[in-house]
């Protein structure tokens, strides 16, 4: 990217966004090159956040690497929780029982919508909205208590288990859930009064960083971006799982496929999340929240006082783990953000052979540079907080 | 043989190695020199696998093509999916880019160039990813060491 000195050609500038600049959405490093306002290129740098989690998979048990992977897109770990364990079950064969099934819903649209919120916030504050960004961290911070109540953790919470969940929903815990989903859908038409017909809001959004969906496709773009120019690609609603099957609720959609229809996706998805809660709240089914294999799950607590075969399951598993049948199995799920799998490759060892996670983060992510050509650098701004990536996911 | 295992043997006689169904993941395996051209079938084909989910790549030391690629891919219309293996071997790992198929495979591709090393021909920015671009290894190798790295910047205090 030699400087081009020719008497009468502008030489192009070159400019360096972050990899701390507030506007990159985390450690991310934009590289702009400009012809005056207008960018010409941008080249992401990426990997600041890169920790070697994959890597660190292969040198821990099945059950270890849980914990491990819940850290990756540190903005919906239950995303990463889900693919994960879901990867492991299908190896394993085992069964999932409905309660645990549909808890896990539950906690997925909960994250979500805690996503969202997060992306809400950020993007608005980049684009000088900054009480949104209070309003969706309030809301936000009321699903972080509610998630603290489930598994006792914040962020990273390793609640879902390979085989169903750590444990039942805490007493109190549904009618907090139900105080909140009642209140809402007002917060976010608060929001939406706030942002959706505010012109300035508009004139940045409205007509900026349009690709056309094939583009988008070419590139692997999936998620809130891929739907906001025209394509219903719902993981949810094209091969259910988890029992997805069961709800009721639409995928939105926009045509314009730009940061504006991005943004109206994302804020009718959060409606929709609270749909499918609530219809999870009516029809919570009874029973157990995690498999009856001691081969696999860890048996309950109040048993190790009184079995000594629970005693050596518990022991076998947390000093050994559990083994998983060799072969490889890829499940992917409906992340915030897009397509998240994770592909796992056993060797019919306690520890997996190969741990590798397809973040929509990471994929999205180079539809950057096409997505912002032409435009002003101020657009660059808006695109990259549309596009909505998060670094602990992209460098894992 | 399967519809996928069919359209590829169509555009490309030869190409299909083997196949099989587990846990209702379909796996075709194909020769490595056709990869560019069994992912073009796919993509055009009638079921549309017009979306790459993945790629990525497991290393097993103990096998002659060593490190085995895995391209996911993903039909719009039908939901369906698809699992593409090769082996890019042992000595010098190499393989044709998918990028001229789909440009979202830069950095698919960019990613198992850094961790296995396995280089793509006609990528058209082969360059190490997620590690510094002066990093020594390709850590995601069977035989790297875990712990073994030297600690960054300890020159610096």
């Amino acid at each position: 990217m030699l400087a081009d000195t020719r008497p009468g050609v502008r030489a192009p500038l070159l400019i360096n966004l972050g990899p701390n600049h507030p506007s990159t959405h985390g450690v991310l490093r934009l590289i702009v090159e400009l012809d005056g306002e207008v960018v010409k290129e941008v080249t992401p740098v990426i990997g600041y956040l890169h920790t070697g989690i994959e890597k660190q998979c292969e040198n821990k048990t099945w059950w270890q690497g849980v914990t491990l992977v819940t850290r990756m897109d540190y903005l919906a770990p239950f995303a990463n929780i889900k693919t994960y364990t879901m990867s492991v079950e299908k190896l394993l064969g085992i069964e999932v029982p409905g309660r645990a099934q549909w808890i896990r819903v539950l906690l997925a649209e909960l994250n979500r919508i805690a996503s969202h919120l997060v992306w809400l916030g950020t993007s608005g504050l980049e684009l000088g909205a900054m009480s949104v960004f209070f309003y969706c961290y309030r809301e936000r911070d009321e699903l972080l208590d509610l998630f603290e109540m489930v598994s006792g953790e914040r962020m990273n919470h390793r609640y879902f288990q390979v085989g169903g969940c750590a444990q039942d929903l805490p007493p109190g815990f549904i009618e907090r859930l139900q105080a909140f989903i009642d209140e809402m859908p007002r917060r976010i038409d608060e929001y939406e009064a706030l942002l959706t017909g505010n012109p300035i809001w508009k004139d940045r959004m409205k007509g900026v960083g349009v690709l056309p969906a094939d583009d988008l496709i070419a590139l692997g773009v999936t998620g809130p971006t891929l739907r906001a120019a025209g394509v219903p690609h719902d993981l949810r609603k094209t091969n259910p799982y988890s029992g997805y099957e069961h709800f009721q609720f639409e995928v939105p959609t926009a045509t314009e496929g730009d940061c504006y229809a991005r943004y109206l996706v994302r804020v009718r998805e959060m409606r929709e999340s609270l749909r499918i809660i609530q219809q999870v709240i009516d029809g919570l089914p009874e029973g157990p929240t995690i498999a009856d294999d001691r081969k696999v799950v860890l048996p309950p607590r109040e048993e190790l006082a009184w079995s000594m075969e629970a005693l050596i399951h518990h022991f076998k598993l947390v000093s050994e783990g559990f083994k998983v049948p060799a072969g490889e199995a890829y499940a992917p799920i409906e992340s915030p953000r897009g397509e998240m799998g994770c592909y796992v490759v056993s060797d019919g060892g306690p520890k997996p052979h190969r741990v590798h996670m397809r973040d929509p983060s990471f994929v999205n992510l180079q539809a950057t540079a096409p997505l912002c050509r032409g435009n002003y650098l101020a657009d660059l701004i808006a695109i990259v907080a549309t596009l909505d990536p998060v670094m602990g996911g992209v460098d894992r | 043989m399967s519809d996928v295992s069919a359209q590829i043997e169509m555009a490309s006689p030869g190409a299909v190695v083997g196949e099989h169904e587990l846990l209702g993941e379909l796996t075709v395996e194909v020769q490595k020199e056709r990869i560019v051209e069994a992912c073009r079938a796919l993509r055009d084909g009638p079921s549309q696998y017009v979306l790459l989910s993945d790629i990525t790549c497991a290393d097993f030391p103990d096998e002659p093509g060593r490190f085995r690629l895995a391209y996911e891919l993903t039909s719009l219309a039908t939901g369906a999916r698809v699992r593409l293996r090769t082996w890019a071997g042992a000595l010098d790992p190499e393989i044709e880019s998918v990028t001229s198929v789909w440009p979202g495979a830069n950095w698919m591709e960019r990613e198992v160039y850094d961790m296995f090393g396995v280089r793509f021909n006609g990528h058209p920015d082969l360059c190490r990813i997620l590690n510094p671009l002066d990093w020594d290894g390709h850590p995601l190798r069977r035989d790297y060491p875990i712990g073994g790295e030297e600690v960054q910047f300890s020159d610096a205090v």
